[in-house]
């Protein structure tokens, strides 16, 4: 159909003066449908050109972060395992009496867990909840291997009197269904009393909700340091004449582009107790031998690292801001009489926050994620969020645990990102 | 930055003050970098300058650390250094099977990821791709999202490829890729793809799409328009892309703690043994190599950079 808002269409129709027809193609088609077709056909041969590397990310990274995240509401380590007490629970609600039936499957699950071999998953399950019944199963479990004569409830005392707990109970009820959401409530520090309540868990045992407090609170003070630091440096590679400022450049990208474990480890040979900088400050007379500062493997280390491994992702958005500033401006408002200070504050520095937000989005974005040097340089103090995870992960294998950890802190991240997009947008990341 | 021929005695104090602040934190960026070069030639044992090195006394030197780097899990390492004993290095020496194994696996994952992402690369920047923002957002994810959180899922999903398979109903039976090189490519892979991905669409915003068309008109299939006139125009844009991806996996050491095998142990990783366990200064040295290697890669892509936006005609910078 011809277009009557398309300027060339309303020409041809008035030079075919009476019948106006519709546009067409040389072969006779509608023009407009010749068109749509040949942009599907230009959308698809882009998409062609994307879909591979598509296709690899989403099954090399999306899928398993979502398998992984999986985890978090899905543990059947007990459940599956342990069908006739999952059964009992699901028949009787929360509060009921433990009775002799209860204690009849119990003794009955553990013993075909011993024989399956599985009773060892089982207690893994539990022990997540309650520390040290690991144990509990696996050696019950040896002595299950023949059922012991009822009643029951006698018999699983006399092997173990741990077996009448209440809080192991409700433990088992919280773990005979396979799908939970406790292993959120574990990573927010909340855990469930005997009738199925939320609660916080006890005072010594609450890490989480402050290691979240931590990472958040480091990263905005690394973010800060960075912009403290990067912001100078910035401006002045933007205003200086280009060969010299690609000369200093080389500065900033040389970090940038050296390895995250040499950075890391030039740190600890700087800032170690007997290293280069406690011995500079003894040569000084700044301090004694004898009060050697501890910089490293705490806090301060974890700071003073990453803000400097994180410093080359604040000065180049800066910097590439800072070169598109115009200096008239500045000299504009230096002759309208402003200070040199009112006319930085006024008129230069407003320029440059979207170079501020582009760094700062990004370092702390990437901050918070950071690994390597909380773990190698961080002792205890300096331990992030991503420390946890991977200490769940390898030591105490609460994989539930640190699925439901990294998908609070994936959560927070991708926020970010986006809010990044929407500033910044992705398009305008720049690599050195 | 020149100071104004107005400036006031206050401003120009101010301006020697600020350029002192700048001479300061650039010493802050590079000073533990260079600092690691002498130490790592330590006679002794020790992380920091001894009476001998401050007197640059020749006895407090020596190349002891990079000999370690050598010997350090060699069968023999005390025979007499014949062709026998340099096998021994190549077999056994557990740095250079590292080095080894970065490389194998760095320029695989590197091909992946510069094919792939080239390829993409030239679909996102055309202006009829559909979705253009949410796909460019999935395809650069990798580089976001914390590492911790893409090896955690790499590491269940590797040790059983074939279980998500299971929630259509099958059952394929396959092996792991956990533990394999295979495995760990292609981790690095996905890991390299953002950076691939933003160099060369940054190359290809300055690109004239006339000349393709000019190419097309001129009788090129598409097949010879890219090789002859997009790939030529792109080259430059591409293999600094490949440099990142390559850093990147050269650099890379969350993913191979969690995924890779004995087999798999990279440079990183056993720099990650060393500074864990007990650290010595072979580390340093191991360092300072790595610090060189660096600095040819940034030379290299230095010089790419500039020849790119000469070829497609944007003022250099």
């Amino acid at each position: 159909m011809a277009n009557a808002l398309d300027p060339h269409a309303a020409i041809v129709v008035q030079a075919s003066a009476a019948t106006p027809a519709p546009l067409t193609t040389a072969d006779g088609q509608p023009l407009t449908r010749a068109l749509a077709r040949s942009q599907r056909v230009a959308r698809r041969r882009a998409f062609m050109l994307v879909l591979p590397l598509l296709a690899f990310i989403l099954v090399t990274f999306a899928l398993p972060i979502g398998q992984m995240l999986g985890r978090s509401v899905h543990n059947d380590g007990y459940s599956a395992n342990m069908s006739r007490m999952a059964a009992w629970f699901a028949a009787n609600p929360p509060g009921t009496e433990r009775e002799e039936a209860a204690f009849e499957a119990l003794a009955r699950d553990i013993s075909d867990a011993a024989a399956a071999r599985t009773i060892g998953i089982v207690g893994t399950r539990i022990n997540y909840d309650v520390p040290g019944t690991r144990s509990l199963f696996t050696s019950s479990g040896r002595q299950l291997r023949e059922l012991p004569d009822p009643p029951f409830r006698k018999a699983m005392v006399e092997i173990n009197p741990q077996w009448d707990n209440d809080r192991l109970w409700v433990a088992m009820r919280s773990a005979s269904t396979a799908v939970t959401g406790n292993f959120y409530l574990a990573a927010v520090d909340r855990t469930r009393n005997e009738d199925g309540a939320v609660m916080r868990v006890a005072e010594n045992q609450r890490v989480y909700l402050m290691l979240f407090w931590r990472t958040f609170m480091l990263s905005l003070l690394i973010t800060g340091l960075t912009f403290v630091l990067g912001f100078p440096i910035a401006h002045l590679l933007a205003t200086l004449p280009t060969r010299r400022s690609n000369l200093l450049m080389i500065l900033v990208l040389l970090p940038f582009w050296t390895s995250l474990l040499v950075r890391t480890t030039a740190w600890i040979v700087l800032l170690q107790q007997q290293g280069v900088v406690n011995d500079i400050l003894v040569w000084l007379g700044v301090i004694g031998n004898g009060q050697r500062l501890q910089m490293i493997y705490n806090q301060t280390g974890t700071i003073v690292a990453m803000t400097h491994i994180l410093l080359p992702f604040m000065v180049l958005p800066l910097y590439s801001v800072m070169r598109t500033i115009n200096p008239s401006y500045v000299r504009a408002a230096r002759s309208l009489g402003a200070t040199s200070w009112t006319a930085f504050r006024r008129v230069y520095f407003p320029q440059t926050l979207p170079g501020f937000g582009a760094g700062a989005l990004l370092v702390f974005i990437l901050a918070v994620g950071y690994y390597i040097t909380p773990a190698l340089v961080g002792g205890s103090s300096g331990q992030l969020i991503s420390n946890m995870i991977a200490v769940h992960m390898t030591d105490t294998l609460n994989w539930s645990l640190a699925a439901a950890l990294a998908a609070l802190l994936l959560a927070g991240v991708l926020a970010l990102y986006w809010i990044y997009d929407r500033l910044v947008g992705i398009d305008n990341l720049k690599l050195g | 930055m020149a100071l104004p021929t107005y400036a006031s005695p206050l401003e120009r104090v101010w301006h020697y003050t600020y350029l002192v602040i700048c001479f300061a934190i650039f010493f802050f960026l590079i000073a533990p970098i260079i600092v690691i070069i002498p130490l790592s030639f330590n006679a002794e044992p020790y992380f920091t300058f001894t009476p001998k090195m401050r007197a640059l006394d020749p006895d407090g030197f020596s190349l002891r650390w990079y000999d370690n780097l050598l010997t350090f899990g060699m069968a023999q390492p005390d025979y007499p250094r014949d062709a026998n004993w340099w096998a021994d290095v190549w077999r056994n020496s557990k740095w250079v099977n590292a080095a080894k194994n970065s490389f194998i696996i760095g320029v695989f994952a590197t091909i992946i990821a510069t094919v792939l992402g080239t390829l993409a690369a030239l679909g996102l920047s055309r202006p009829e791709m559909p979705a253009r923002r949410a796909i460019m957002a999935i395809l650069i994810s990798p580089m976001i999202v914390p590492l911790i959180i893409t090896a955690t899922g790499m590491f269940f999903f590797y040790s059983n490829p074939c279980a998500p398979l299971a929630w259509i109903g099958l059952e394929p039976a396959c092996g792991r890729l956990a533990g394999t090189y295979l495995g760990v490519i292609l981790a690095h892979a996905t890991l390299g793809v953002p950076f691939v991905i933003i160099t060369v669409t940054a190359t290809l915003v300055g690109f004239d799409r006339s000349l393709s068309r000019a190419a097309a008109s001129l009788g090129a299939n598409p097949r010879t328009t890219f090789f002859k006139v997009i790939m030529p125009l792109i080259l430059p844009g591409v293999i600094s892309g490949a440099l990142f991806a390559f850093v990147t996996s050269f650099d890379e050491v969350v993913a191979v703690l969690f995924i890779a095998g004995p087999d798999q142990q990279t440079i990183p990783r056993q720099m990650w043994n060393g500074i864990r366990e007990q650290i010595s200064p072979a580390i340093l040295a191991v360092a300072t190599l790595l610090v060189f290697f660096s600095i040819a890669l940034l030379t290299v892509v230095e010089l790419l950079r500039r020849r790119g936006e000469r070829l497609r005609g944007v003022t250099p910078s």
